[in-house]
């Protein structure tokens, strides 16, 4: 065997390569493909929301994602209806309390969790896990049953309540607290901080990725909350977004286009919540090893 | 300022006693390093001072005063802690403010501190540095700043060099001494590495297994150990210890044959005769003979290990004439130097 042929591979070997590369090739094209497929799935959705929003009644039932007419009367006639105002702003209240609470009560439980050693801890921190087991749609008669009996039904508070503190909130701050080293506490209880204040003080600042993140879920969770808002609600001035928004039209015909419309329109704030704190979502999620 | 008393000190985890009746008194702005291996309690005991652990039974006083029921805050003590444990959200400046936090003293007055402290610690530039924007020994000299500004009765120090390099572990020991001379405060001092022990202490305690094993100056632990785990963990190089018989006329003899008169009264009692490196040397007519299998050049000197007998044992030779690497040597040692333990006890017995 000669030097060049040492250094030069054959054309038998280049073959053998190419060959060997193509299962590769070949898998990533149908990875390539499932991914296309799975953004199809779900970006046509929002198409379609757009695109009926920008439609006239009589076109709403066409398949067409273009309108033929395009229209922004019905994002005139939603803005201009007093209902959809009062809507957006029960959202906004109920969205923004919750996730205040939830990043007060979740993050004191996951600290104490985390920080403090005292029989039963383990048991509580399962006790609380186990709630995620539970599914909404099997807890809203005892919520219901609680409201009535406390008086919260149609109120904010009937709403919020059964939000205002999550296991999967209390799961995510732990996971995060356990990355502050305890000589940070250490230190800030020698120099004379009581326990809450070096919470506050100390911790919260350490896990502000885990803050945003959580405030973030918690936030699109209840902007987006739909089932319990409407069993709690019963008149249409305490209607969250998607509550009102899902009774638009008349008693005889649904309205579709004016739906889509406020749809479209609600969005909005969650799209650019989620576009600032993009980041934060990711880092969560990989932190606390779990799908959003 | 402040002395400190440990009085029968324990600690129990559940049903496992690790700390098993500590007496130490410490004086007034005396310098004292807790040493010992992983797993000894030096860290437990200075986490009970400092009030971050609790105390099972004993008593701890600070200033005269007992503190055990007392809480950190209480306690007028400032700890630094291994990692540091100053704050990445916070400036400098905040850090170092964050000690006199719950303090009622006027805010001009605090400045006035803090300003002196970083001075002190020149660190006047960086005050408005995050802690990300510093290096190891700035990110400690923080952590130092920090429990200085409260003015202790007494500082505590958790193993503050161990996460720096060689170089910078050599400066901060030398700025750490310096501090203590200039402020004079009450230390007490952990680590795990007896180098950093033998140059700041004032004293030395050295432990294992839950139990103080001797407490005295550096020079004493090195030149007296209390027994044979005191001598090979002081000493930069370990003690060379061989088996031997004490006989009845007082002599040593060791089991690979050498003799060496010690006038201590015995009856064939077994031994182990100790020696440090840097006392054993080549020599005619000594103590033992070895084949040298590795030398070590440092210099002046040279290190010398040698299969023996008894073992490998390692000896010290003049730089400029060292023994061949294979060649047969015999070292010995002044009769002052050798130390004897007890075989089964490990007491030492002179």
């Amino acid at each position: 065997m000669t030097a060049t042929d040492t250094i030069r591979p054959s054309s038998g070997t280049l073959l053998e390569a190419r060959a060997a590369r193509r299962p590769r090739n070949m898998g990533q094209v149908i990875r390539w493909l499932l991914l296309f497929a799975g953004g199809i799935a779900m970006v046509m959705p929002i198409a379609y929301m757009i695109s009926t929003s920008l439609k006239w009644p009589h076109e709403v039932y066409n398949i067409n994602l273009i309108p033929d007419e395009p229209t922004l009367e019905n994002y005139t006639y939603v803005l201009e209806d007093g209902r959809f105002y009062g809507w957006f702003i029960n959202s906004i209240i109920i969205a923004t309390l919750t996730t205040v609470s939830n990043l007060f009560f979740d993050s004191l439980v996951g600290y104490t969790l985390c920080k403090f050693r005292f029989p039963g801890r383990t048991l509580v921190f399962i006790a609380i896990l186990s709630t995620l087991m539970i599914p909404t749609e099997m807890l809203v008669i005892p919520w219901y049953l609680m409201s009535q009996s406390f008086g919260w039904l149609d109120s904010y508070w009937g709403i919020m309540f059964p939000g205002m503190m999550t296991a999967f909130g209390v799961f995510l701050m732990k996971q995060f607290f356990e990355s502050v080293p305890d000589d940070f506490l250490e230190a800030a209880r020698i120099d004379g901080l009581n326990e809450f204040q070096i919470w506050w003080s100390v911790a919260m600042p350490l896990v502000r990725p885990a803050l945003a993140a959580l405030a973030i879920f918690v936030f699109l969770g209840n902007w987006t909350a739909f089932l319990w808002p409407l069993i709690v609600t019963n008149s249409v001035e305490m209607y969250t977004l998607p509550v009102g928004l899902s009774g638009f039209g008349d008693e005889a015909d649904v309205a579709w286009e004016l739906i889509m419309t406020g749809a479209a329109i609600s969005t909005i704030p969650t799209l650019i919540v989620f576009l600032i704190f993009q980041r934060f979502i990711i880092r969560g999620v990989v932190m606390a090893g779990l799908k959003g | 300022m402040a002395g400190l008393a440990l009085r029968d000190l324990r600690k129990s985890y559940g049903t496992t006693e690790v700390l098993h009746g500590i007496d130490l008194e410490i004086a007034d702005g005396e310098f004292v390093v807790l040493v010992g291996p992983s797993g000894c309690g030096k860290s437990t005991t200075l986490r009970m001072i400092a009030g971050l652990e609790e105390v099972t039974s004993g008593v701890i006083e600070i200033g005269g005063r007992e503190v055990n029921n007392l809480e950190p805050k209480e306690r007028d003590i400032a700890m630094v802690f291994q990692n540091y444990a100053i704050y990445p959200h916070m400036s400098v400046k905040k850090n170092i403010a964050f000690g006199l936090r719950s303090s009622k003293m006027p805010r001009a007055d605090k400045e006035a501190r803090i300003a002196d402290v970083a001075a002190l610690l020149g660190m006047t530039e960086l005050l408005e540095r995050k802690p990300s924007q510093l290096s190891g020994g700035q990110r400690q000299r923080v952590a130092i700043g920090r429990a200085m500004v409260r003015d202790p009765a007494v500082f505590l120090f958790d193993e503050p060099l161990s996460n720096l390099d060689a170089q910078l572990r050599t400066q901060m020991r030398l700025e750490i001494k310096k501090l203590h001379q200039r402020v004079g405060t009450t230390i007490v001092f952990v680590t795990h590495d007896q180098v950093e022990a033998m140059t700041l202490a004032d004293r030395i305690v050295i432990m294992k297994d839950g139990h103080i094993q001797q407490v005295g100056t550096p020079d004493e632990v090195y030149r007296a150990p209390a027994n044979m785990f005191v001598a090979r963990f002081i000493g930069a190089l370990s003690m060379n210890i061989l088996p031997a018989t004490l006989e009845a006329g007082g002599d040593v003899v060791l089991a690979s044959g050498g003799r060496v008169p010690m006038g201590l009264p015995g009856t064939g009692r077994p031994v182990m005769l100790g020696v440090r490196p840097d006392d054993l040397h080549p020599q005619k007519g000594g103590l033992i003979d070895g084949t040298v299998t590795v030398r070590e050049p440092l210099g002046p000197e040279t290190l010398i290990y040698a299969e023996t007998a008894a073992g490998e044992i390692v000896a010290k030779a003049d730089g400029r004439h060292p023994p061949e690497v294979g060649s047969t040597v015999q070292l010995g040692a002044r009769a002052e130097d050798l130390h004897l333990f007890d075989a089964q006890s490990g007491v030492s017995l002179r």
